[in-house]
């Protein structure tokens, strides 16, 4: 068995005096779609915010059998892509300009994946021109998925990608990131309150509490135990 | 028509300080008040070239501006950078406390003298359509509208002004695609010295130099930047040039207001543009959602 692409081993951090990560640990094997699930406040945008080092952390972050070190520049030239909470598009740009920055970290021709996020999200060449704020909802959560695969990415951070869209889009959005993981291998780490549609989605998932990981494995068995559906699944 | 082009002239000067003002507000969320203070240091730093070590004009503008544009991007990595996470109100006081500390260094090196500053431009006017138009004014539109172009390719067409514009606006997202930020908001400083560069070496010969050269311009920069959006580079060009072209018609045109009621009447703009519409002819209003 290959090492996992993404491994965090006891990672904690905080918020000022708020500890919100007590020691995370945690397994994103390449070409896998892994997900984090948990209330509000347990602990997943920080685990996604603490692997991009937009937030004081500690503990062991290994990427691709390397220490994941550096801001969160440094961590994007490694090859992380993290679409944020709240969509992360910059709204004053174009998309266009959107997409160009996502490959900020690329130094070779971009013509040809222009072309590729035309395939997977066919709006975006009549939209190029138009600055990316008067987007809707959903269209600036593809975008900022777009801009994020633009820098060809080995792993994906998915940051809450439901949050605010109707149910509609984001079956769309979920369908796409299943396509690109089946297609082009695409590792992702999604964080999701919607739990029936990241289990739908990942083959493996954690589930946090307070900070620290209670309930882990397959997505399969998840499904079934008792607790997480009862939390989180509702039935 | 002659008032109008020499009134193009001093709204060059003060279009080129108003666009420092303005890249300044959008890379650092403030207003630099030490902008006027900097492009002072900078002319100095031409005079001396020119009059005491012999350079000749032009050799001795394009030494100032990478002078000037080292000089601003040190200043933001040494001085506004360890303030930048603190309150805006700091980093103001930071600029106001460079503003002194400039005009001391100024002051002391040069002493407070007042020095003619010869122009790079023939004196005598050319006729141009039968209106004669002074060649320094010509020369003074000249290159401010070639700075103008060439920082707008830089910012619409090239990857780093792509990314100077990513890190002024949004720069948590920013640096989540690889930019890095600090850097751009330096480079960001060191345009904003060039410019105010550009725009003190262009008053000085009509001014003459001494340590306020700026200080009046700086008040016609603000205006200009106010009436165009404080946000908006399109709006601090067209603000100067609408302020530079009204104030000279106003001055020469209504008999009380002449000289020297030109300075009252930009402070009266400034007031005005805050009261009826604070975003400026080309800013945009901050819409949050909620």
């Amino acid at each position: 068995m290959t090492a996992p692409l993404l491994v965090l081993e006891g990672v904690e951090a905080r918020y000022g005096p708020v500890q919100a990560l007590r020691g995370v640990t945690l397994d994103v094997p390449e070409g896998d779609v892994v997900a984090v699930l948990g209330a509000n406040g347990a602990g997943k945008t920080t685990t996604l915010r603490a692997i991009s080092s937009t937030v004081r952390r500690s503990g062991r972050i290994e990427f691709a059998g390397k220490a994941l070190r550096g801001g969160p520049e440094a961590v994007a030239r490694a090859g992380i892509a993290h679409v944020p909470e709240g969509r992360g598009t910059f709204t004053e740009l174009t998309v266009q300009e959107n997409l160009k920055l996502g490959a900020y970290t690329r130094r070779d021709r971009l013509a040809v994946d222009i072309d590729r996020m035309a395939e997977w999200f066919p709006w975006i060449p009549e939209r190029a021109n138009q600055s990316a704020g008067t987007l809707s909802g959903g269209e600036q959560q593809m975008l900022a998925l777009a801009r994020a695969l633009m820098a060809r990415p080995r792993l994906l951070l998915l940051d809450e990608p439901s949050l605010g869209l109707a149910p509609m889009i984001v079956r769309e959005i979920f369908r796409i990131v299943r396509e690109l993981n089946e297609r082009e291998g695409l590792t992702v780490l999604v964080v999701e309150q919607d739990a029936r549609i990241a289990l739908d989605t990942a083959s493996s998932a954690y589930v946090l509490e307070v900070g620290r990981v209670a309930v882990s494995g397959p997505s399969a068995e998840l499904r079934e135990n008792e607790s997480v559906r009862r939390s989180y699944l509702g039935y | 028509m002659q008032q109008v082009v020499a009134g193009l002239a001093s709204g060059s000067i003060y279009a080129s300080l108003a666009l420092a003002l303005v890249l300044i507000h959008r890379a650092t969320g403030v207003i630099n008040f030490a902008q006027g203070q900097m492009a002072t240091l900078s002319t100095y730093i031409a005079w001396t070239l020119t009059t005491n070590h012999g350079w000749s004009y032009w050799p001795a503008f394009a030494a100032t501006l990478i002078a000037s544009f080292l000089g601003g991007a040190a200043i933001h990595q040494g001085v506004i950078r360890p303030n930048e996470k603190g309150s805006v109100l700091r980093v103001v006081i930071v600029t106001i406390g460079l503003l002194i500390a400039i005009d001391g260094l100024i002051t002391l090196i040069w002493s407070g003298e007042v020095r003619a500053v010869e122009s790079p431009f023939p004196g005598g006017t050319m006729e141009i359509a039968g209106v004669a138009i002074s060649i320094q004014d010509i020369g003074t539109i000249g290159v401010v509208l070639g700075t103008v172009v060439v920082l707008w390719l830089l910012f619409q067409y090239t990857k780093l002004g792509l990314a100077m514009r990513a890190a002024a606006t949004n720069p948590a997202e920013a640096r989540l695609v690889g930019v890095r930020v600090t850097w751009m908001l330096s480079l960001g400083w060191g345009l904003a010295a060039a410019l105010g560069a550009i725009s003190g070496m262009l008053a000085a010969p009509s001014l003459f130099l001494d340590p306020n050269l700026m200080a009046a311009l700086l008040i016609y920069a603000f205006a200009a930047a106010v009436l165009g959006g404080i946000d908006s580079p399109v709006g601090a060009v067209v603000g100067g040039l609408t302020l530079g072209v009204g104030l000279n018609l106003l001055g020469t045109y209504i008999d009380f207001v002449g000289a020297d009621l030109r300075l009252p009447a930009a402070l009266l703009v400034i007031l005005v543009v805050l009261l009826v519409k604070p975003s400026g002819i080309f800013g945009r209003e901050e819409v949050r959602r909620v």
